[in-house]
Parts: C-alpha cells; sequence; structure tokens
C-alpha cells in the first residue's frame, strides 16, 4: 500500500504558472543489487507517472532504474480552470495508484 | 540483448531486467540510446541547462533539476526532455513528456548515479529538432559498509 | 626536540578528554550539502515524510474491532505526544531501566491495545515513530536528568567510549576526536541523534537509532547487539543525554 504526498496549489489566477510536487514511497528496486548470498533481487520499479488536470494530460515521467527511490516530481503548468489534477503511478508486478486533488482558479 | 533492451525501455511489458549483467553500460551504450532517439537528426548543444550538485551526497539520491529555454507556446514547445547517463547499468534515467501546457520548462526529480560521469539530457522540441545539454557529478561511495 | 615533546603530550592526553564542549555541538544537518538541507526542510520533497504520513494513519486504526486506536486515548498527537520523543529514552519502573520510544510504543501496544508488538524496523513502527517523534519537531532534547538512570547513562557512556571489533575504534575516537574531518568520501559527523528516525540516502529509507548503532559497530567488525538490547539502549541514552538542549529535527535526512 504505497503512500503519496502531493502538493498543489489550492487555489491561483487563471494564467498563472504553478508548480506541483508529487512524491510516492516505493523502494525502485533496480534488478542489479544481489543478497549476501549472491541472488540478485529481480527488478521492481515504477515506470510511468502522468498527470492530467481536467482530463487533459499535462506531464507525463516514463521512469528507469536510475530513478531513486521514493520517486519525486516537480513539473509546471499553467493554471487554467478550477478543477481536478488527477496523478497516476503504474509500473512493475501490475503496481497502480491514483489520487486526485482539487484546484481553485479565479 | 539490444533488440530486448529495445521493448522492454517501449514499456512493452516484461516483468525481466537485466538481471544477469554485473557489468556497467558504456559511453557507447549510451550513445546508441541517444541514437535510437535522435535518429538522422542534428543534435544541437545549447537552450539545455542541467542543475546537478558537482559532488553527491550519496549517489542512492542525486537532486536533479532540467531546464530548456523555450517561449512554451503552441507553435514553439518543449515536447519531451530524456535524460541519460553513461555509467549506469543502463543508460536511460527518465523520458519527461511536456507540452505548451506547462508554462515553464521545468522538471526537477532525484536520480542514482553508480559513478562519477556525466548526466545528458536531450530536449525534442515541438519543431522536431533536438538540443542538449549535461553536467558531471563526482561520486563517491559510503565510508561503511553495513552488514543489514 | 620539539617534536618529541609534542609527540609525548599527545599521548598523555586521555580519551576522555575528547568530549566536545557544549558550545560546540553541531547536528549533523549543518554537515550536509545544501541540497541534502534542503530536502530536509521542504516537508513537500522530504521522503520520510512519508512514513509520518503512514504513522499519522496507523496513529487512529485501531488494531482489530475490539482493541483501541492510539487516537482513542491520546486524542489529537499534536497536542498529546508534544515533546514525547524529545525526552526518551526515559526510565520505565516496570521494566527497572530506560525504555527507547519503540519500546514505549510496544508496551502501549501489548498493554493497553492488546495488539501483538510491532517487530522492530518493521515499516509500521518506523512509521509511528516518525509520526510521533515529529510532534516534537524543533524542541530541545531533554533527556537523561532523572537520577534513577545514573547507572544506564555511565554503561551508555562506558560502551561509546570503549574500543571495538577488528578495527579496535570506540565512538569517542571518530565523533568526538575527529568529526569534521573526512573517512572516505564522507564526512564524519558528531553524531547526535536530533533527527530519528531518519530518512537515510544510503538505505533508500527511514530507519532508527539502533539500525544506524548496529551499522557503526559493524563497520568497525564488531558483532552488533541484537535489536532492543539494553546495551542499545544504554547508548541511545547516552547519546541523547550527549545531544541535550539540541533540537529535534525528525524526519531528518541524512546521507
Amino acid at each position: 500500500m504505497a503512500t503519496a504526498l502531493i502538493h498543489v496549489p489550492a487555489s491561483a489566477k487563471r494564467g498563472e504558472i504553478i508548480q506541483i510536487k508529487a512524491l510516492i514511497s516505493h523502494v525502485m528496486e533496480p534488478g542489479y543489487r544481489r543478497t549476501s548470498l549472491g541472488a540478485v533481487i529481480p527488478r521492481d520499479i515504477l515506470r510511468r507517472f502522468v498527470c492530467t488536470y481536467n482530463g487533459e494530460e499535462i506531464f507525463r515521467a516514463e521512469m528507469y532504474p536510475a530513478i531513486a527511490a521514493n520517486p519525486y516530481f516537480a513539473f509546471n503548468t499553467i493554471a487554467s480552470d478550477s478543477g481536478t489534477f488527477e496523478f497516476t503511478w503504474s509500473g512493475d508486478n501490475g503496481f497502480s495508484k491514483r489520487e486526485t486533488v482539487a484546484i481553485k482558479v479565479e | 540483448m539490444k533488440r530486448r533492451e529495445f521493448l522492454v525501455v517501449s514499456g512493452l511489458g516484461t516483468a525481466f531486467g537485466f538481471a544477469s549483467r554485473a557489468a556497467r553500460a558504456t559511453p557507447a551504450e549510451e550513445k546508441e540510446a541517444i541514437l535510437r532517439l535522435t535518429g538522422a537528426a542534428m543534435v544541437k548543444q545549447g537552450r539545455v541547462t542541467l542543475d546537478l550538485p558537482p559532488l553527491v551526497e550519496n549517489g542512492n539520491s542525486v537532486p536533479l533539476t532540467v531546464s530548456v529555454d523555450s517561449p512554451m507556446t503552441a507553435a514553439d514547445h518543449v515536447k519531451a526532455i530524456h535524460v541519460f547517463v553513461e555509467k549506469n547499468p543502463q543508460p536511460f534515467v527518465a523520458a519527461f513528456h511536456l507540452g505548451p501546457r506547462a508554462g515553464r520548462a521545468v522538471v526537477s526529480t532525484r536520480i542514482r548515479l553508480a559513478d562519477t560521469q556525466t548526466v545528458v539530457a536531450i530536449c525534442e522540441m515541438s519543431d522536431g529538432s533536438f538540443w542538449s545539454g549535461s553536467a558531471d557529478s563526482v561520486v563517491t561511495l559510503a565510508a561503511c559498509t553495513e552488514s543489514e | 626536540m620539539n617534536r618529541l615533546a609534542g609527540l609525548l603530550l599527545a599521548l598523555a592526553i586521555p580519551a576522555v578528554a575528547g568530549q566536545i564542549p557544549l558550545s560546540e555541538r553541531r547536528s549533523g544537518y549543518e554537515l550536509m550539502r545544501q541540497d541534502t538541507r534542503n530536502l530536509q526542510d521542504d516537508d513537500t520533497a522530504n521522503p520520510g515524510m512519508l512514513w509520518v504520513a503512514e504513522g499519522k494513519d496507523l496513529w487512529s486504526a485501531k488494531p482489530d474491532s475490539a482493541s483501541r486506536a492510539c487516537a482513542d486515548c491520546h486524542g489529537d498527537a499534536s497536542v498529546s505526544m508534544k515533546g514525547v520523543a524529545a525526552r526518551y529514552p526515559v526510565f520505565s519502573a516496570s521494566a527497572g531501566r530506560p525504555i527507547d520510544l519503540e519500546q514505549r510504543i510496544n508496551a502501549c501496544r501489548t498493554r493497553q491495545q492488546h495488539a501483538s508488538p510491532f517487530a522492530f524496523e518493521s515499516r509500521e513502527l518506523l512509521a509511528l515513530t516518525a509520526y510521533i517523534a515529529r510532534q516534537s519537531r524543533g524542541m530541545p532534547i531533554d533527556v537523561g536528568s532523572d537520577p534513577r538512570l545514573e547507572p544506564f547513562l555511565a554503561a551508555g557512556r562506558e560502551e561509546f567510549e570503549r574500543r571495538r571489533g577488528q578495527l579496535n575504534l570506540a565512538c569517542t575516537q571518530c565523533h568526538d576526536d575527529n568529526w569534521g574531518k573526512h573517512l572516505g568520501g564522507s564526512v564524519i559527523p558528531q553524531g547526535h541523534p536530533t533527527g530519528y528516525p531518519i530518512y537515510r540516502l544510503e538505505w533508500q529509507g527511514v530507519g532508527s537509532l539502533q539500525r544506524r548503532l548496529r551499522g557503526c559497530i559493524s563497520g568497525v567488525r564488531s558483532e552488533p547487539y541484537a535489536y532492543g538490547a539494553p546495551e542499545l539502549v544504554n547508548l541511545e541514552l547516552f547519546l541523547m543525554w550527549r545531544a541535550r538542549g539540541m533540537p529535534l529535527e525528525t524526519p531528518a535526512v541524512r546521507p
């Protein structure tokens, strides 16, 4: 059960560029590490992060094992209308998580 | 091996990684990965700035911010930023897809660096052109080993 | 002649004289790069806050339908837990010795909530400890003044000053005598537990002070004590006393 922490300003002026920060707990096991007995620890990473704003994709990240554990992204978007941001993470072993945050734009 | 690598990279979903590869990727593999992205197009140096610590605190988590000088209008904007490395087990780090709604082409994240190396960001513009920038970082190992 | 005098003088200084004067104590925070300090300071980017968020959920969760949640007795943690982590380890009358915060949480789990204790270093115990300790962020550490703790404080000090392991090193030799210098690529901190449980970049996750101590002990090639061992709690007690007055930073980020 992964935990996600998202920061979106609660309100913004129309046309203002806002910064969004998204942090999720995930081990991002790269698939190169070995146990003390020499067995490879299989890869288990998040592969994709998508942010939509009122249904339209505004940011997408494709991730590889080189993204640090507990992946973090900060990106920008233009505040256009009040509504909802939807954040989706997906990855190995069928991982999927979705969070939504509302914003008021005036 | 290269073809399998490409399939995994494009997300066509096999669960295996490169478990058997103990060796690091080489600058040649990074070049090939970049070439597969840009094809025959020329990659111009400039407009892309990487903010990366010159000496890392710990290679497991290195903060990276990529900024691209672009008006981010519908006519002229950044489509994607691709980040590559030369001395990690594989050359790919991330691909960020933006668009005119971004307002500002600035993305921050935290990456893993296996060794002292140069990180490269290739930016794909809406007019089909490619621009690149890079930054170097020195990576040292932690002082003690732990028996967890 | 001067070199000989200098050498004799150096050998004559006892190890205990290496104690850091109170006014010269520095948290590990100050020895980190600016990027890492920024990471600790930004609650929206600090990965330790993921554990704090999970701890907040656990605080209100009933272990099972018949038991009470932490919140049922302790209410709003930002009120009831304020200052608590800054005072641990404390003397436990029932145990007859000091206990740390993790042990206190488990004592509550078993005695008040009638639930099984969390394993040391389990996700749940780290999350709950991080959440509780976060409520003391910014407050000065206040540990060790209870006279009943005296023999345990002395035992903890002895652990800190005794050489151990194949490398035959005592904690004080690095953390009192050589802090600020480099061991390999890393800067040696003074070793104050000002932000536990910490998000350690090397671990890529949150861990307890006992995990860090066990790591150091195995680092000098000595067999580490088991989690929850009295030697470790005594050492925690001594280290928190050594850091008295310094503000708590939980959840801290460290290399």
